[in-house]
């Protein structure tokens, strides 16, 4: 089960905004280069690509939290 | 009301610099910090220190509550706001009057109406600042619109009337692109806000930015000079002078005037800036607006006047009158300062909020570090990504690019990616030298591989 991890440290969003539906649900298709999620990191929003292809199972990090650089953000089956 | 102790509701280099401005007058500190910075310098130099809320800035510095809950519970009688965060929020400044607290910064209605743009238009007008020559309000038919455009002279700016953010601006270079485009402006701006109100506004064509640095203690105001901020990235301040490159002391003298009749009409009370755009060449300049706060910039103007622009505007804020007459303030050589970034500007500016490993910093006589680092430091990734601000002060300009590529050379922040690798070629380079720079300039100079060609060669 591949995980999708932060390549930054930051606060992890679900969403491109906080009006719209999450990039993925559990049980969408992922392919490598699809966006998961947006990393704020100095006021600044990097993408988070899935980088692996597979089934979306769900968000490991919360929505609008705190993570760290190598945590685990989503997995993948 | 003397101030005795003051609470900084800000973080990073400023609130060190604040804090260091506050001691020299013998005033007690308190620094405000989320959970984030509990370890941030300006947390170990403050004689307290009081957490206002969790690391995302909306729940603590930006925290209008917490903020005065915690100058309430340490016993601060004033609040100074540094630079963005709360420092323009009219009700916050408001709030901390109400308080019974000083805010350090103008009155709230100052913030308010130099706030609104409009109004601040008129404002400078009625103070006899020169605006960006426009269309007398909304221009409702081809005819008008064409009237407004060669009273102002082409080429012309086609706004929205009730648009923002740059929505649905066109740029007519002639009567006959006017006529072709003023009806796809108003169609689309019809659709975007139910509001088809055309504006016509002259095009200053790649103008430089140019601001004047305002001290006003609610009835008297002077100007200490002017600031050249042309080097802008995504209309970020990149590198900035005092005094600006090739103005002749006729403009000089009425640009400066012009800040300093502007700051008197409001009774501006504190440190604020006024912006304007100048046009190289018709060597004119127009008023865009007034920032009512301490800017990130301020140091190239304290070092060429000699004056300690925060530790004024506390004094200022506990009830003293202005220190000096205008003819006390003069200009002496040339100052430059270059923003250091936690940004990798060879991979697109990502940002990099590392550890700092080692700090070797330069030293000698007019070389300046406005910082909030020290070695073992993680720098927190929730805020922006200022490190510090090397300011170098020479005899002349050319001296003052001389001096601050050899401080560059001698900053070393180990662990880190910043912005040192662009303020080398920039500090290199020739246009940059011979001042022929504006606010167009340094992103296609980017785009164009200048950086990285730079980089290679070094």
């Amino acid at each position: 089960m591949p995980d999708i991890q932060s390549p930054l440290p930051g606060t992890f969003y679900h969403a491109p905004s906080p009006e719209s539906e999450p990039f993925k649900k559990a049980g969408d298709a992922v392919a490598p280069e699809d966006t998961i999620g947006l990393i704020e990191v100095m006021k600044t929003f990097i993408e988070v690509k899935a980088e692996v292809s597979g089934t979306f199972d769900g968000f490991v990090a919360g929505n609008a939290e705190p993570v760290q650089a190598g945590d685990v953000l989503a997995r993948v089956t | 009301m003397a101030i005795r102790k003051l609470l900084v509701a800000n973080r990073g280099e400023i609130a060190v610099r604040i804090i260091r401005a506050a001691q020299s007058l013998g005033i007690r500190t308190v620094q405000a910090h989320s959970e984030a910075d509990a370890d941030m310098l300006a947390v170990r130099m403050a004689d307290e220190a009081v957490c206002v809320g969790p690391a995302p800035a909306a729940q603590s510095y930006l925290s209008i509550p917490a903020i005065l809950a915690a100058a309430e519970d340490t016993g601060a009688d004033a609040i100074h706001p540094g630079y963005g965060f709360l420092s323009e929020n009219a009700g916050f400044a408001r709030a901390v009057a109400e308080a019974g607290l000083v805010f350090v910064g103008p009155e709230a209605e100052t913030i308010e109406r130099m706030g609104d743009k409009a109004e601040a238009r008129a404002t400078a007008i009625a103070a006899g600042v020169p605006v960006v020559p426009g269309s007398a309000g909304r221009v409702e038919d081809a005819a008008t619109a064409l009237a407004a455009a060669q009273e102002v002279g082409f080429p012309v700016l086609i706004k929205a009337a009730a648009g923002g953010g740059g929505r649905g601006i066109r740029i007519a270079h002639d009567a006959d692109e006017l006529a072709q485009l003023a009806p796809q402006a108003r169609s689309e701006a019809q659709a975007a806000f139910g509001d088809g109100g055309l504006y016509i506004e002259k095009l200053i064509v790649n103008p430089r930015h140019i601001e004047v640095q305002v001290l006003g203690d609610g009835t008297q105001a002077v100007h200490c000079y002017e600031r050249e901020c042309s080097l802008q990235r995504r209309r970020q301040k990149v590198w900035e002078e005092a005094g600006a490159f090739g103005l002749d002391a006729q403009t000089r003298e009425a640009l400066c005037e012009s800040a300093a009749d502007l700051a008197r009409s409001v009774g501006y009370r504190g440190a604020g800036t006024v912006e304007y755009l100048y046009d190289d060449a018709s060597g004119a300049f127009y008023f865009i607006e007034m920032n009512t706060r301490i800017q990130v910039e301020h140091p190239v103007t304290e070092m060429v006047t000699g004056i300690d622009l925060v530790a004024e505007m506390i004094r200022i804020a506990g009830g003293e009158p202005l220190s000096l007459t205008q003819d006390q303030i003069a200009v002496d050589g040339h100052a430059i300062e270059v923003r250091i970034n936690a940004e990798d500007p060879l991979r697109q500016f990502m940002p990099f909020p590392g550890k700092l490993t080692t700090m070797r910093l330069p030293e000698g006589e007019g070389i300046r570090f406005d910082h909030f680092l020290y070695e073992g430091y993680q720098i927190p990734p929730f805020y922006d990504s200022l490190l510090g601000k090397l300011i170098v002060h020479a005899p002349t300009r050319d001296a003052a690019i001389d001096k601050m590529a050899h401080a560059l050379e001698a900053l070393e922040l180990g662990g880190l990616r910043t912005t040192i690798p662009l303020h080398n070629a920039l500090a290199a380079d020739a246009a940059l030298r011979a001042g022929r720079v504006h606010t167009q300039w340094l992103e296609p100079w980017l785009e164009a591989g200048n950086l990285t060609a730079a980089a290679e060669e070094a």
